[in-house]
């Protein structure tokens, strides 16, 4: 081998050394980085004018990037790797920025852990506490024991894997006359009798499911109802397809893929550290507006739209009123989960709830096992 | 201009521009390595922001064709590569008196050519659109998968279909849903963003030939300004502000913003609110 060869062979090294740092430090941030990237990316760099830094940095980011959050951390990580100040990514990633100050995320969004080993709150042991089910039923959640937590979580993951289907415009073959002929079929069939469509067969409309949008109320008053609430909701996006989950103080967060995942506690600690107004205020019409604003497009084809807050509002209630409004012209059904309408003699008399009701088609408890079983029923019959 | 004359960025930006087009640095450089290394570009960002203009700039440009493939609930396999014409083959059968056999039946005669096996078979050049496929389902998105990674179909009576040329691929969603990760994995990943008042002015007067300056710059400001107030349900896009800059030349010296207000905001309470706090006072 020659000495060129040699250079060469280095230099390719340096980058693919690079071009390694740089996908370990996109992947410490949460963004999958595969060997086929990586190969792309090296191809990409060979594409391009190598010695432009911008062009290389616009180069690798449309290779390593598939979402548009990847991209901002795309550029802290590019920075990190080819800038001046080069970073050692060891054990943690964040340690030069200096230690990240959150609101403690309160005990709504994590599971329990007060007494006793993990194991009498393992939820496997449940069938033995089948008699407790019954008892459970319409205890409200804000009486809850951990041990009973742990119980109605089981129970929970399986009220949400029932949601609401529409009809698809797909069709599949069906056994019974419908209107649709299943031409493929009739033609086949046809074949072994001289072409006379004497066998029929005919197709009908499949159905799919429909999306579902989650809106959880994480104040303050709500704590008590919080945490199973978001346990139902991290239940569902596991258990269903098209269901998006938001939570919201005074401000909406999208918590979709924070509860995505099947590991029940990393989902809720990672979403309780992407909502950071936990326990605070309340301002739902708010909330609202910037659901309808910043994700109208997912609320907006026949979704399923379910509210779980107690109503107290600290917003103006118009505000509220005009957001519900629009919500309710661009969602297929508004459900909203209040678990004060539990009590026999609930009068909607916050101000919230009094400019939110015109807008909403069902009004249910939400506050225990059997009104979420409530809601499996409403959504399922949609 | 062929693909394989778009061997740069600065040539992706010319050709681009030559039909009036006028893409960032970084769009340019992902059509760029979309044709260097053959591979999807999928492109992502909000409405009208000229997501499906780029393949036909870019079609027009290379005089590729461009095929387009407009996704839609429920489509399957037989919207997006191949169908039979079974009324015709009824009729062939019954006019053959029960003397065809399965092969004449299946065979390319009866066969209706869909989008993606036309741009299989197209003997030339061809700039492939898959428009919005966040709104088609998850099974034809699997699918996709495959399709993108062979650039071949199976039709289980004819056989295999390889493409002749690998088409250029350009797919664009509005993000109503998230797609799945193991398709935005194989596509290089591009996010349009609205461009800022500069540039579209520019991209104004690309696309009105003798627009009156005067036209171009109150248009701008007004658009920019309603994306800035931040508080409407919908923002106008960079189509609307074309349409927008048509009405007033329409028009003519009567034309007057909030009058032609339609042009840009489609939803009634936007069009109320910004005439409400007057925020296009001055422009």
């Amino acid at each position: 081998m020659s000495d060129d060869a040699d250079v060469v062979v280095a230099h390719a090294d340096i980058v693919i050394d690079r071009i390694s740092a740089l996908a370990q430090a996109l992947r410490a941030q949460g963004t999958r980085v595969g060997l086929g990237e990586l190969l792309t990316a090296q191809q990409a760099l060979t594409a391009v004018d190598s010695s432009s830094r911008d062009d290389a940095r616009l180069a690798l980011r449309s290779v390593l990037c598939s979402s548009h959050r990847d991209i901002e951390r795309f550029e802290y990580a590019f920075r990190a790797v080819f800038g001046d100040e080069r970073m050692h990514f060891g054990q943690d990633p964040y340690e030069p920025l200096g230690k990240i100050e959150r609101p403690v995320p309160p005990r709504a969004a994590v599971a329990g852990n007060a007494t006793g080993s993990p194991e009498d709150q393992d939820p496997v042991a449940v069938p033995a506490a089948y008699s407790d089910v019954e008892l459970l039923g319409h205890k409200d959640f804000s009486q809850y024991t951990d041990a009973e937590m742990a119980i109605a979580r089981v129970l929970i993951a399986r009220l949400a894997r029932r949601g609401p289907t529409r009809v698809s415009r797909r069709t599949r073959p069906a056994r019974r006359r419908s209107h649709t002929p299943d031409l493929r079929r009739v033609v086949r069939a046809s074949l072994h009798t001289a072409g006379e469509p004497v066998e029929r067969h005919w197709r009908a409309p499949s159905t799919r499911p429909r999306p579902v949008v989650l809106v959880c109320d994480v104040s303050g008053s709500m704590t008590p109802y919080a945490r199973m609430l978001i346990q139902y909701m991290h239940a569902s996006v596991a258990a269903r397809r098209r269901v998006e989950a938001f939570a919201f103080g005074t401000r909406l967060t999208r918590i979709t893929n924070e509860l995505g995942g099947r590991d029940h506690d990393r989902a809720l600690e990672r979403a309780a550290a992407a909502v950071t107004d936990f326990a605070g205020g309340t301002r739902i019409g708010a909330a609202l507006a910037q659901l309808n604003r910043e994700h109208g497009r997912r609320v907006g084809r026949g979704a399923v739209v379910v509210i779980l807050s107690d109503g107290w509002d600290r917003g103006d209630p118009e505000e509220l009123g005009r957001e519900m409004a629009r919500l309710r012209r661009s969602a297929h059904k508004l459900v909203w989960l209040n678990p004060l309408a539990a009590h026999p003699e609930f009068e909607p008399l916050t101000r919230g709830m009094r400019a939110a009701i015109p807008y909403t088609d069902e009004l249910l408890a939400g506050n225990s096992l059997a009104s979420l079983e409530e809601l499996a029923v409403i959504l399922e019959d949609i | 201009m062929s693909f394989a004359e778009i061997g740069s960025v600065e040539a992706a930006t010319a050709a681009l521009a030559a039909q009036g087009y006028l893409a960032d640095r970084p769009l340019a450089l992902g059509i760029h390595l979309a044709i260097a290394l053959e591979q999807p570009l999928l492109l992502e960002g909000e409405a009208g922001v000229g997501k499906t203009e780029v393949a036909r700039a870019l079609a027009a440009a290379t005089g590729a064709r461009l095929i387009r493939l407009q996704c839609h609930e429920g489509i399957d396999l037989h919207h997006a590569v191949y169908d039979w014409d079974y009324a015709r083959q009824l009729l062939a059968l019954r006019a053959a008196e029960g003397g065809v056999d399965e092969g004449q039946l299946f065979s390319r005669r009866f066969l209706l050519r869909r989008p993606l096996l036309d741009a299989l078979e197209h003997d030339g050049p061809v700039v492939l659109l898959i428009d919005e496929i966040d709104r088609a389902d998850d099974e034809f998105e699997a699918f996709l998968l495959e399709f993108l990674s062979d650039f071949a179909v199976t039709i289980p009576e004819l056989g295999t279909v390889t493409a002749q040329h690998r088409p250029v691929v350009i797919l664009t969603s509005n993000r109503t849903r998230e797609l799945h990760d193991a398709l935005k994995r194989r596509c290089l990943y591009h996010w349009i963003d609205y461009p800022n008042p500069d540039r579209e002015r520019e991209i104004v007067r690309a696309r009105i030939p003798g627009v009156p300056e005067q036209v171009v710059v109150r248009v701008v400001t007004a658009v920019s300004r309603l994306r800035q107030h931040g508080d409407l349900y919908k923002l106008p896009g960079v189509g609307e502000t074309i349409v927008w800059a048509q009405a007033l030349m329409a028009l003519g010296d009567e034309g007057d913003l909030e009058d032609t207000l339609g042009a840009a905001l489609k939803v009634h309470e936007d069009v109320e609110r910004v005439r409400e706090r007057k925020v296009l006072e001055g422009v």
